[in-house]
């Protein structure tokens, strides 16, 4: 079957959707190539990261469309007609065959550039524009594409000379709003692929920049700019996002989040400094960039604190600033707090959490007080998963064991304490949990364990049968 | 090599000794451990401002943690505590268990772990951090030989903790000890519970803590105890003391070897 065709095999015939056999009849020495779906709509992202120049409104329209609002963009490139051109011939630089259209809704442009490329339709205009286009050009699907021509509706102004009524009776509610759409009435909107930032800040070069000298020195001057522009409105960012627009068309965007609205330029020239010093596949420039962008997609209003005599709040920023910094370096989920739980599973009762996100919400938690005067009854160190223990015998069925081998090395137990008999939460677990049997351990050597029993005898464990087996151990901690 | 050479460099390498000896460490930078003997070795107690290294066996780990957490619990004096860790220790020995640090006594809301990826991007971390003044302590959790800790990075870390003040703990798990720049080297076991009926419950955690090497005083070795409700360390009172005889003025036997390489 075929894809897609380029314009010499259109002219001998072929069409999109034909049999390879067919199509292999009519031409013998046609060139087949396996259609790769995903690298086209790879491609079609790539194009639309490009596009990201012209404005931050991009929306794909699959599988070979894209939307630009340029809803007040037009005027800083020269104008629409100037941008279509521009756009157009840098598409077709880079080996690209393009339709483009301007219109005032996105399905009237859309249906122009499969008839008409290259127009730029004015306000009001657009029913006129779109009057002797096929109806094929709306891309309404082929079912109701071939019931037009059938009804004798040839061009899009004669379904338009229809009543709305009739229309709607015969081909859905959904091809009508479309129409209207199409004939300038009303507006789909479009939905862009990334949410507008708040704040944008850019730099084109005549001429390409590539040293990390100049790269630095352009991101802390858009830094600059961009701080003055949101210290007007009091904001501060929480997320930045810096864009590399490479001359052969490859987008590079690198993001930094911070845990605190960030207020001054040095803090973003250096969170920038950490991460491109730490990308795993480094920036490269190639024949180099030839647009910078800075945009704030998050932002937070700032309070003003009293700073100087509070030592406290100091110590506080200054935390708040190194994980930022760690965290663009290394990844904001490698950096943590943790978050006592409202559970006495042991493996679940702390919660991880990003230090940027909770680092407040961690210095104030309430953690569990621990008993006066007991000695620790939770392991220093806990493994993620319990390690399953051998357990030659145990003399009394719900004892501790007199010896154990954990990780091929046999360990005497000298000192018990125990059990602490912790039941699963029934309530919560959907499968069946076992009931474990905690015992703190010391050995011989000196060494501290946290074990347990997974299952009580007689009544929770069973093999193959239906008959009573003998419970797992294993060991989940250790303590100091 | 010629006279004149030689001369300069001996010039320079005792110029390094004055430096490097000149660090003047006062009384009050250093915090009281608890345990009385220690503490007299340690010329009043652990100096801030610099970094000690606790090594033990693979198998000691938790014992080692333990420690390291009752000396950062010392030194941080409420302040938070950055801890870094590899990835792969955490499968060795187990995640660090907030549970556990409040059972010690220790407060959890000012822990913020790091986990990271490797070894280089840990030093380079913990260098970052001990250079940020709002600190009270790092804790570096390294497990095994790791050849990209040497003479070169032990030097930035002290270095920068000399320079914010704050605190640096090497937690170095089943690793040889090699020349550093640290301030005092310690080698952890776990120690028995104090004697007493044998199916009777332990206490509190007991360490066997040897202090290898010491820049400012005598080496030694003591069982220390540690204190979950007054966050301290002491001398367990039913243990017999000492243990062994301690050589008063040791030589550290890394030291030795790197002079000579030197």
């Amino acid at each position: 079957m075929i894809h897609a065709l380029d314009e010499a095999a259109e002219r001998l015939g072929l069409y999109i959707g034909q049999p390879l056999a067919n199509a292999r009849a009519m031409c013998p020495d046609l060139r087949v190539f396996d259609a790769d779906i995903v690298a086209d709509a790879k491609t079609l992202s790539d194009i639309a990261d490009w596009c990201d120049r012209f404005t931050p409104l991009v929306a794909l329209d699959p599988p070979h469309g894209l939307f630009l609002d340029i809803t007040g963009c037009a005027h800083l490139f020269g104008g629409e007609a100037t941008l279509l051109r521009t756009l157009v011939r840098a598409l077709g630089r880079q080996g690209f065959a393009v339709s483009a259209a301007i219109a005032g809704t996105s399905v009237c442009a859309r249906t122009l550039t499969r008839q008409a490329t290259g127009t730029i339709v004015a306000d009001g205009g657009e029913a006129e524009a779109i009057r002797s286009s096929p109806v094929s050009a709306l891309g309404a699907g082929e079912a109701i594409t071939t019931g037009l021509r059938r009804a004798g509706l040839k061009t899009i102004g004669d379904v338009a000379s229809r009543s709305a009524s009739e229309i709607t009776a015969r081909f859905g509610a959904r091809f009508s709003t479309l129409l209207a759409h199409a004939l300038g009435q009303g507006d789909a909107p479009i939905s862009p692929r990334k949410p507008l930032p708040d704040y944008i800040v850019e730099k084109r070069f005549a001429e390409p920049i590539a040293t990390d000298t100049m790269i630095a020195m352009t991101l802390s001057r858009l830094a600059d700019t961009l701080i003055a522009s949101m210290e007007k409105q009091g904001k501060g960012a929480r997320r930045l996002e810096a864009a590399f627009f490479r001359t052969d068309g490859v987008v590079r965007a690198i993001t930094v989040e911070t845990g605190r609205p960030v207020t001054r330029s040095a803090v973003i020239d250096r969170l920038f400094r950490e991460r491109l010093d730490a990308l795993a596949d480094p920036l490269d420039p190639g024949f180099g960039f030839d647009m910078v962008r800075l945009s704030a997609s998050r932002t937070e209003i700032v309070v003003q604190e009293q700073r100087d005599l509070d030592a406290h709040v100091h110590d506080n920023d200054e935390l708040a600033a190194l994980i930022d910094r760690i965290a663009a370096r290394i990844g904001g989920k490698r950096v943590v707090v943790h978050l006592p739980q409202d559970t006495h599973i042991p493996e679940s009762a702390v919660l991880a959490a990003s230090a940027q996100h909770h680092l407040a919400a961690a210095m104030q938690a309430e953690w569990p007080a621990r008993v006066a005067s007991e000695p620790p009854l939770r392991p220093l160190r806990l493994f993620d998963k319990p390690e399953p223990i051998k357990v030659p015998f145990a003399t009394v069925p719900d004892g501790p064991p007199h010896q154990f081998t954990w990780r091929r090395a046999l360990h005497a137990v000298v000192r018990v304490e125990g059990p602490e008999r912790i039941a699963m939460e029934w309530w919560r677990q959907d499968g069946k949990q076992l009931t474990r049997d905690y015992f703190r351990i010391e050995d011989a050597e000196g060494l501290r364990f946290w074990i347990f029993r997974d299952g009580l005898y007689e009544g929770e464990v069973f093999d193959g049968d239906g008959k009573p087996a003998s419970p797992g151990w294993y060991v989940h901690g250790l303590f100091a | 090599m010629s006279g004149a050479r030689m001369s300069a460099l001996a010039t320079l390498r005792s110029q390094i000794e004055r430096i490097e000896t000149a660090e003047v460490v006062h009384p009050r930078d250093r915090i009281a451990l608890g345990h009385g003997a220690a503490d007299a070795a340690l010329k009043g107690g652990l100096a801030r401002a610099a970094i000690h290294e606790v090594f033990c066996e693979g198998r000691q780990g938790a014992a080692a943690t333990g420690f390291v957490m009752g000396l950062a619990g010392r030194v941080s004096a409420r302040r938070p505590l950055l801890w870094v860790r590899q990835d792969f220790s955490e499968l060795e020995t187990g995640a660090l268990s907030m549970s556990g640090l409040s059972e010690l006594g220790l407060d959890p809301r000012r822990v913020v772990m790091v986990r990271a990826a490797d070894v280089e991007s840990a030093l380079r971390t913990s260098a970052d951090a001990l250079a940020c003044d709002a600190l009270g302590a790092v804790v570096l959790e390294l497990w095994g030989d790791v050849r990209q800790f040497d003479l070169v990075a032990s030097r930035k870390l002290t270095l920068a903790a000399q320079g914010s003040g704050v605190t640096g703990l090497l937690l170095r798990m089943a690793a040889q000890p090699l020349p550093s720049t640290a301030e005092t080297r310690w080698m952890l076991r776990a120690a028995h519970s104090p004697p007493g009926s044998v199916w009777s419950a332990w206490g509190a955690p007991v360490f066997n803590a040897e202090l290898l090497r010491n820049r400012h005083g005598p080496c030694g070795r003591w069982i220390m105890e540690w204190n979950c409700d007054e966050c301290q360390f002491s001398e367990p009172s039913t243990y017999p003391q000492p243990v062994a005889a301690a050589p008063a003025h040791r030589q550290d036997p890394a030291v030795r070897w790197q002079r000579r390489a030197g």
